[in-house]
C-alpha cells in the first residue's frame, strides 16, 4: 500500500512534531510514508470564510500532488472533512483522518504507545460531525499503556475556534473557550488531547495564558510516545 | 430593512453580530438563564428523538416533502387558494410587510374592532404587525405566555419558540406586577415567582380579552393544499381559544408553509413537537378548514405572505432555508446562541436558522448587519444534526459567506485583505517602502 502524508498548512508551519509523530507511528506499524513535496493547503480556510473562488483554484494542483496513492493520511479531521466533501473526483485517492486510517484501514487500536499521564480528549466538531469518527480516537487512547483517560464534560461542545470565527467574533469565541477550559479543569487532566491542532491551538492558547499547567497534545504525538 | 416598502425581518438600526454580542456577553444573568434553558431542552430533545426507531427516515421524509414544495410552490399555492376558497375562506396575497399590514388593518376595521387577540406567530412579528396595528389605533394582545411577557416588558423576543428565554421567573413577576394593570386585569399584589402562580395571573389577565375580542390573528404552522386545512400547534390552549372564540379569524402565513396534502401532516406532527419542546405530541393541535356554520369563526381570511421568500427561492443553494418549520432545535444546540442569546442576531429569526434566513430575506450585501450574520458560526455542525428537516445550515452559511465576500470584492478593506493574501505583492510593497527597487 502506497501511503502519503498530507501534513496540512498549519501543522507544517506551527506543529511539525505532529507530522513526525504520524510518520513514527505508521513506520512502527510497518508502513512507509511518502511526503509529496508539491502538496499545498487544501483550501478549507478560504472556502469556509467565503473565498470559494480562491479555494477552488487550489483543487487541481492539490489532487495532482496526491494522485496514484492508495491512501492519504492527515492529522486533521477538519482538513480531511473538507477534502472529502469538496475535492472528490473519480481519480482522487482516499483521504483518511489519522484515527480513521489506524482503526478502519489498518485495523489496529493498540499501536504500542506508552504515556503515563492523566489525559482528557476533546473530540473536535469536524471529526465528530463531518467525518463521524465516533469513538475511534478514544479506542486508540484506551490502548495506550500507562494512560489515565478521563472523560471531558460537555465534550461535544465546540471550543470556539471555528477558523476565522476566532477573529471575526473573538469575544464569543473566547466565551466558548472559557467554558471549554473550565471543563478541562474539572477533569484534573495534565494533558488535553485532540485530533486537530487548530482546535488545540485555540484551547492551548487559553490554557497557557491562565497558566493552567495543562499541556495540549495531538493524538498522533501521544500514540508516538513509547517507554 | 431593505427599503421603505419592504422587509421588516430585521430590527431597524441593529448593530453587527460581533457588536451586539459584545453587549450580550457582558450580561451575566442572561448567560446563566440561557445556559440553564438551552442545556435542559437539549437533553430532553435527545431523549424524545431517541424513542423513535425511524427518526432519520422521518427527517428524510420531511426534507423531501419540503423539497417538493419548493420545486412546485406556485402550483401548490394556487391549489391551496382554491381549496380554502371552496371551504368558505377568503385568500389574500401580500407581496411584502406593508401589503400584509394594510390587508389586516382593513379586515379588522371592516369588523368595527379596535382590539385583536393573537396566537404566537413568527410571520406577524416578521412584518411588525403589532406596531403597525398600533399606529392605526388597533390594540393587539399576545396571548402566548412568553409573548405576553415580551409584549408587557416592551421587549424583543430572543428565541423562536421560547421568546422570553432570556428572562427568569423573578424578572417575570416584576414585569407582571408593573405592567399588567396598565393593559387590563392587574396581577394580584401578593404575586410570587412560582410558575403556577405566574401562569394563573396571565390566565386571568387574558381571559377577559379572549371573551371580548371580535377578531383573532394567527400564524400557521402548516396549510394543506389539497384540503385547504390550516393548522397551528401550541402548548397553552391560547391558540385554541383564538381560533375558535372570535367571530373573525385572520391567519398570516409565509408562502413556504404550504404542504402538498393533509397526509403530509403525519410526518410534520411527529417531527415538530419532538424537536421543539421535546414532547411526543404537543398539547394542542388546532386544524381548521374554511368556516363551519355554528362552529368557530364565521369568517376566515388567509393572507399569503411573500416578503423576500420568492427571492430566496431563486437561489437554489439558499432556498432550503425556507424548509424551516420553526422548531428552534438549532437554537438550542448552538454554542454561539447559548452565549449571545437571540437578540444579538438583530432579527425576529435568531440562531443558526436566523443566520441563514435573515440575510436572504433582506438581501445579501444590503447592510453590515445582515452581512455579519453568516459569519456568526463556528461551523460546528450541531444545528445540522438537530434539524428535523435536515437543512444543511453549515454549508448554507458558507454559501452565504461566499455571496457576502463576492458582493464586497471591490471594497477598499477587502482589497487590503487580498494584498495580505498575496505575499509577493506585500513583499514588493515592503521593499519599496524600505527604499529598495
Amino acid at each position: 500500500m502506497r501511503v502519503a502524508l498530507f501534513i496540512t498548512c498549519y501543522n507544517d508551519a506551527l506543529f511539525p512534531d505532529t507530522g513526525k509523530a504520524v510518520t513514527a507511528v505508521l513506520e512502527r506499524l510497518g508502513h512507509s510514508v511518502e511526503f509529496p513535496q508539491q502538496q499545498t493547503c487544501c483550501g478549507q480556510m478560504h472556502y469556509n470564510t467565503g473565498y470559494r473562488r480562491e479555494a477552488e483554484s487550489l483543487v487541481g494542483a492539490f489532487n495532482d500532488a496526491f494522485r496514484g496513492y492508495d491512501a492519504v493520511v492527515t492529522p486533521s479531521g477538519s482538513c480531511a472533512g473538507h477534502v472529502r466533501h469538496h475535492h472528490a473526483t473519480e481519480t482522487a485517492p482516499n483521504f483518511y483522518e489519522f484515527s480513521e486510517f489506524l482503526v478502519d484501514v489498518l485495523g489496529v487500536t493498540d499501536v504500542g504507545a506508552y504515556y503515563p499521564h492523566r489525559v482528557t480528549y476533546h473530540p473536535t466538531c469536524h471529526s465528530l460531525r463531518m467525518l463521524r469518527v465516533g469513538d475511534k480516537p478514544l479506542r486508540l487512547l484506551r490502548a495506550v499503556a500507562g494512560i489515565d483517560l478521563v472523560e471531558l464534560p460537555e465534550a461535544e461542545s465546540c471550543c470556539g475556534f471555528g477558523g476565522t470565527f476566532a477573529m471575526k467574533n473573538s469575544e464569543t469565541s473566547i466565551a466558548m473557550l472559557r467554558d471549554k477550559m473550565g471543563n478541562v479543569g474539572k477533569t484534573g487532566a495534565d494533558t488535553l488531547c485532540a485530533s486537530d491542532n487548530s482546535c488545540l491551538m485555540h484551547i492551548g492558547g487559553g490554557l497557557s495564558r491562565i497558566t493552567s499547567g495543562v499541556r495540549t497534545l495531538h493524538l498522533a504525538e501521544i500514540l508516538a510516545a513509547t517507554r | 430593512m431593505r427599503d421603505e416598502a419592504g422587509v421588516n425581518v430585521v430590527w431597524l438600526g441593529s448593530p453587527t453580530f460581533p457588536e451586539a454580542a459584545h453587549t450580550a456577553l457582558r450580561d451575566g444573568q442572561l448567560r446563566r438563564n440561557l445556559k440553564h434553558a438551552t442545556t435542559t431542552i437539549r437533553d430532553k430533545r435527545l431523549r424524545a428523538v431517541a424513542e423513535l426507531d425511524d427518526w432519520e427516515t422521518l427527517r428524510l421524509a420531511g426534507s423531501q416533502i419540503k423539497d417538493r414544495v419548493m420545486r412546485h410552490l406556485d402550483e401548490y399555492l394556487l391549489r391551496l387558494e382554491a381549496s380554502v376558497t371552496a371551504a368558505g375562506g377568503t385568500v389574500h396575497w401580500a407581496r411584502d410587510a406593508e401589503d400584509a399590514k394594510r390587508i389586516v388593518t382593513e379586515l379588522v376595521r371592516a369588523k368595527g374592532a379596535d382590539e385583536v387577540v393573537k396566537v404566537k406567530s413568527m410571520a406577524t412579528q416578521e412584518i411588525g404587525l403589532n406596531e403597525g396595528l398600533d399606529d392605526e389605533g388597533i390594540t393587539a394582545t399576545e396571548t402566548d405566555l412568553a409573548e405576553l411577557i415580551v409584549q408587557l416588558a416592551d421587549d424583543r423576543p430572543s428565541h423562536i419558540l421560547v421568546p422570553a428565554i432570556h428572562r427568569n421567573r423573578t424578572e417575570i413577576r416584576d414585569i407582571f406586577l408593573r405592567e399588567m394593570g396598565k393593559h387590563g386585569v392587574p396581577a394580584p399584589d401578593d404575586l410570587t415567582d412560582e410558575p403556577r402562580v405566574l401562569a394563573e395571573a396571565a390566565r386571568l389577565h387574558l381571559r377577559e380579552k379572549f371573551l371580548r375580542a371580535k377578531v383573532a390573528i394567527s400564524g400557521a404552522n402548516f396549510a394543506c393544499a389539497d384540503t385547504g386545512t390550516v393548522g397551528v400547534v401550541e402548548s397553552e390552549g391560547n391558540g385554541r381559544m383564538c381560533v375558535t372564540l372570535p367571530e373573525t379569524l385572520i391567519t398570516l402565513m409565509g408562502i413556504e408553509k404550504v404542504l402538498p396534502s393533509f397526509a403530509d401532516l403525519e410526518v410534520f406532527l411527529q417531527l415538530l413537537p419532538r424537536s421543539s419542546t421535546a414532547e411526543r405530541m404537543n398539547p394542542y393541535t388546532s386544524l381548521w378548514t374554511g368556516v363551519t356554520p355554528g362552529d368557530g369563526p364565521r369568517e376566515f381570511h388567509l393572507i399569503l405572505l411573500d416578503n423576500g421568500r420568492t427571492a430566496t427561492l431563486a437561489d437554489r443553494q439558499g432556498r432550503s432555508a425556507l424548509h424551516c418549520i420553526r422548531c428552534s432545535a438549532c437554537l438550542n444546540v448552538c454554542p454561539v446562541y447559548e452565549r449571545t442569546g437571540g437578540r444579538s442576531y438583530g432579527s425576529v429569526y435568531p440562531g443558526p436558522i436566523g443566520a441563514v434566513l435573515t440575510p436572504q430575506l433582506v438581501g445579501v450585501g444590503t447592510s453590515k448587519h445582515a452581512d455579519s450574520l453568516p459569519f456568526a458560526s463556528t461551523l460546528c455542525g450541531a444545528c445540522y444534526d438537530a434539524c428535523p428537516v435536515r437543512i444543511d445550515i453549515p454549508e448554507m452559511l458558507v454559501h452565504l459567506r461566499t455571496k457576502v465576500v463576492d458582493a464586497h470584492r471591490g471594497d477598499r478593506v477587502e482589497s487590503a485583505a487580498r494584498e495580505l493574501l498575496e505575499p509577493r505583492r506585500v513583499r514588493a510593497h515592503e521593499a519599496r517602502a524600505l527604499g529598495f527597487g
